[in-house]
């Protein structure tokens, strides 16, 4: 005569040290194992598409900072390139070579709270405040520029709201000698420590097709074996004119796909990203950077899909303009909406314990989950 | 590679009575119009033909298209009756790399469209949202139900143009 | 040598031995738990590249003051499901099973806090109250959370006193005796009479040991950490995951009694593994006062030397904490049971050959 064994329902509730915001996990065990997990979002629903319906186009960029508030640069290059294009503006070179570099300074300080807090998440507190450290320089090179830390007003359509200061490429190349034995560090660390690949490594592989059809992109689709950037496959701005490679996972310490390979890839983007800051630095011509922002931005009537390569996947702007100053409807794809609804058929069959370590692999962020 | 008029004439071949007309003039992207109960097929088709193989949806968006006749009803608001929602799908090939846009339109009353929740997974929770914030039904869709606003939520459906905020919510006075 | 002057003091055995055994526990232990909160908090902001506590005291001297203060003068909550006798008898049990332990450890040659012919028998014995407390604590507290996290504090302190008992149980085999007191009078002389090195005897059976009396020294220490719930094996309190364990759901003083229990008992493993493979209070370089003719200088040297030593094993375990991550649950139970059990077996078994022949 077997046992009869219930379903215990446990719920990661809204509050909880390690759901990287307001989410709640519904999960449906059975003993320590996960049959189902069932996401419940929208604490975090500030109606982001009904306001921009009531301001005009340049009123809209403060408000796409907060949606993915960790990566606010590249929340309004999307939105600047997608208004750009639909009024069909050229931007001086100057200028598209400053979203570049403020867009990968971002990528890399976003990536590092992503693997900080993974770590933490993981048990090891020690490196999050390393990555914290390094963040702390790359915010002091965002100050310097527009004055603010975290949501920056920066990127506007038709160019940049201030030229670069005048210290900024001395202060980005000592970020960069400071930061290039740094990775290493926290590889030494972390990324090749025992016990965290015993906790990482093996734990909810993803595999490619599954990856394609739930439309995950960014680190984790990579991770999973998929060649697929959108700097390189679609691309935008100047990303042609710099050489830098695609890290692909490929199941170096387990299976391809794996926790490990999702954490492992954004450390070396982190490497990459670099490459193409100095490549940069190195190229960047002068101009005048508000030259091309008109004084009133009323594009034609029509729409359009614009896509970035956004830290977390690939984040969409998809905007209707009727021909008036107002947009029409914005609809903001997020890259995190769409990767959480992964969760649940990535979490069946592992461990409770291992319910933290997929999450934070999958690196959500819940403002633009919720908008 | 297949560009938008080369997709656009295959697909009027094949589906001939829900796949209407091609919109290339306005700009930016190309969009084809077809009829919202027919779409799951049109959408297979798509995935699984060796020509196009689009095997990932980017974007499901509901647009509320306000073409209707403004009134004011009972309380005095502007409503509109008449008039259609529509549902945006932007496609792409990883593998051959192209992309195409389509575009179906329902009626506001009642509005209803095929889910293709089934053939790309990424579109499971774009529908809910669609159906949350403009209240367009998916048939066939796994779990339809809310996704951002609370689950209790009784006051309609937020992005739709006249959508007004309710007085109270649960007993609680709902801020302007 | 305390024990008489006690003795003449009150005219009472009883008393004499009872004042006796609690003194370790008054002068020693509760302020050396006030400073190892403080030296936590500093050695692992120093190690994260910031600076700790500065502002209380000279460069925060005084924190765990303010903090004691703080915790005294909260809101003691109870919920009312819980089961008021249990909740309130955890933090006591916890307490009392660590604190316990310490009567029986050699501080210096002169003092120990009570005699016990089986010391070490006595500690294991009476830290396992420890684990009755903590699943007493999270069934008490009424909280999925925190029944999961004392079940698992308890399956993980359970398992890994074995490899715990079998080291012991080697260190006494090749020494003969459980007294501590014995054994650490028997390691005297200079740093390569340790049982580390093989013991006091010199001969082939000291060399052949040494391998094997270091491979001992890691097991059990690891193993040690595994009780006290110290990072890596620190599920139970583990915080991204369970909130805060067994103890989520305990304020106020009750929680002060969890926090110093767990600093405690980290000092009176330190003390232990100090004691058996380390020399205990012995010193490595023979006595200051002997060789200057001081005599009364010895004892209070070998209770230096004592803590020196403990203090360094202390060091190691926070060294530890903040620089590796976490166990999974299922990890560590396989890593003790086909790992460290097998390890120790051999090792006992290989030991007593030696020994016998």
């Amino acid at each position: 005569m077997a046992l009869k064994t219930e379903e215990m329902i446990l719920n990661m509730g809204p509050q909880h040290p390690s759901t990287h915001g307001v989410l709640r996990l519904e999960l449906k065990l059975e003993g320590e194992i996960i049959s189902d997990v069932i996401p419940h979002i929208g604490y975090l629903h500030r109606c982001f598409e009904k306001h921009a319906e009531a301001m005009t186009y340049p009123q809209v960029i403060p408000y796409t900072d907060r949606m993915d508030y960790l990566a606010a640069m590249y929340n309004e290059f999307g939105y600047a390139l997608a208004v750009e294009r639909l009024m069909g503006i050229e931007v001086p070179e100057r200028v598209e070579y400053i979203r570049v570099i403020m867009g990968e300074l971002q990528r890399i300080a976003s990536h590092l709270v992503a693997l900080g807090t993974y770590g933490a998440d993981i048990g090891a507190f020690t490196p999050f405040l390393y990555c914290f450290r390094d963040r702390e320089k790359i915010l002091h090179l965002f100050e310097i520029t527009c004055g603010a830390r975290l949501l920056y007003n920066y990127i506007w359509i038709g160019g940049v709201s201030h030229d670069l200061h005048p210290d900024f490429i001395r202060l980005t190349r000592d970020f960069i000698t400071e930061f290039k034995p740094n990775i290493k560090e926290l590889n030494d660390l972390l990324s090749y420590n025992q016990i965290f690949i015993d906790r990482t490594a093996n734990v909810a592989p993803l595999p490619k097709e599954t990856a394609i059809n739930y439309g995950i992109t960014g680190p984790n689709l990579r991770a999973s074996g998929v060649k697929w950037d959108l700097r390189k496959d679609d691309p935008y701005s100047v990303y042609h004119k710099f050489d830098y490679e695609i890290p692909v996972g490929s199941g170096e310490r387990g299976k391809t796909g794996d926790c490990w390979d999702r954490y492992i890839i954004r450390v070396r983007e982190m490497e990459e990203s670099l490459k193409i800051i100095e490549q940069a630095i190195e190229q960047i011509p002068d101009g005048d950077v508000t030259s091309a922002i008109p004084k009133r931005v009323k594009p034609p009537v029509g729409q359009i899909y614009t896509r970035v390569e956004n830290p977390r996947g690939e984040l969409g702007y998809f905007i209707i303009s009727d021909g008036s100053l107002n947009p029409y409807r914005i609809k903001v794809r997020a890259p995190s909406f769409v990767n959480l609804s992964i969760m649940g058929e990535l979490c069946k069959g592992w461990m409770v314990a291992d319910v933290v370590a997929i999450l934070g692999s999958i690196d959500i962020v819940l403002g633009e989950i919720d908008r | 590679m297949k560009s938008a008029e080369e997709i656009f004439n295959i697909l009027k071949e094949k589906f001939p009575g829900s796949v209407t007309e091609l919109v290339a003039d306005k700009p930016v992207d190309p969009f084809i119009e077809a009829s919202p109960l027919e779409i799951d097929k049109i959408c297979t088709f798509l995935l699984e033909s060796e020509e196009f193989k689009f095997d990932s949806l980017m974007n499901l968006s509901g647009v509320d298209d306000a073409n209707g006749e403004k009134e004011k009803d009972e309380k005095g608001f502007d409503t509109i009756k008449g008039g259609t929602l529509s549902v945006w799908y932007h496609l792409e090939s990883i593998e051959l790399k192209h992309k195409i846009t389509l575009k179906v339109s329902t009626e506001r009353e009642n509005p209803e469209v095929a889910s293709v929740a089934e053939i790309w997974r990424s579109s499971d929770w774009h529908e809910r949202e669609a159906f949350d914030l403009y209240g367009i039904k998916f048939l066939n869709h796994p779990d339809l139900r809310r996704i951002l606003m609370p689950y209790d939520w009784e006051a309609g459906h937020p992005l739709r143009k006249d959508y007004k905020n309710p007085e109270f919510y649960q007993g609680m006075k709902v801020p302007d | 040598m305390i024990y008489d002057w006690l003795h003449d003091i009150t005219g009472s055995e009883l008393l004499a031995a009872f004042i006796q055994s609690w003194l370790p526990l008054l002068l020693f232990i509760l302020p050396f738990v006030l400073v190892a909160v403080l030296a936590e908090r500093k050695v692992s902001a120093h190690m994260q590249d910031r600076l700790g506590p500065m502002r209380v005291g000279y460069h925060g001297v005084l924190q765990t003051i303010a903090d004691l203060i703080k915790l005294l003068q909260k809101e003691d909550i109870t919920a009312s499901a819980n089961d008021r006798k249990l909740f309130n008898l955890a933090p006591l049990l916890v307490f009392a099973g660590s604190y316990a332990a310490f009567a029986a450890i050699p501080f210096s040659g002169a003092f120990i806090g009570s005699q016990i012919e089986l010391g070490l028998i006595y500690i294991v014995a009476v830290t396992g109250l420890v684990v009755a407390g903590i699943l007493m604590a999270g069934w008490a507290s009424n909280n999925k959370y925190s029944l999961l996290g004392a079940m698992r504090a308890a399956a993980q302190i359970i398992s890994y006193e074995i490899p715990t008992l079998l080291i012991i149980l080697t260190v006494i085999m090749v020494t003969g005796t459980v007294n501590l007191h014995t054994l650490s009078e028997m390691q005297t002389g200079y740093f390569w009479n340790w049982m580390i090195l093989g013991g006091p005897e010199f001969g082939l059976q000291k060399f052949l040991l040494i391998p094997f009396m270091m491979m001992g020294f890691l097991i059990i220490f690891i193993s040690m950490l595994a009780e006290v719930n110290r990072t890596p094996f620190d599920i139970p309190e583990a915080e991204s995951e369970l909130v805060s364990g067994f103890h989520t759901e305990y304020s106020g003083m009750k929680f002060a009694m969890f926090f110093l229990a767990e600093y405690a008992n980290m000092f009176a493993i330190s003390a232990i593994i100090a004691v058996l493979f380390f020399g205990g209070f012995q010193s490595p370089f023979g006595y200051l006062g002997n060789s200057l003719g001081w005599e009364w200088l010895v004892p209070f040297e070998q209770f230096f030397w004592f803590t020196v030593k403990g203090l360094f094993f202390i060091f190691v375990q926070m060294w530890l904490r903040w620089t590796l991550p976490r166990f999974r649950v299922d990890q560590l139970m396989a890593f003790c049971w086909k790992y460290m059990i097998p390890f120790a077996f051999v090792i006992l078994i290989i030991v007593g050959l030696i020994t016998v022949l």
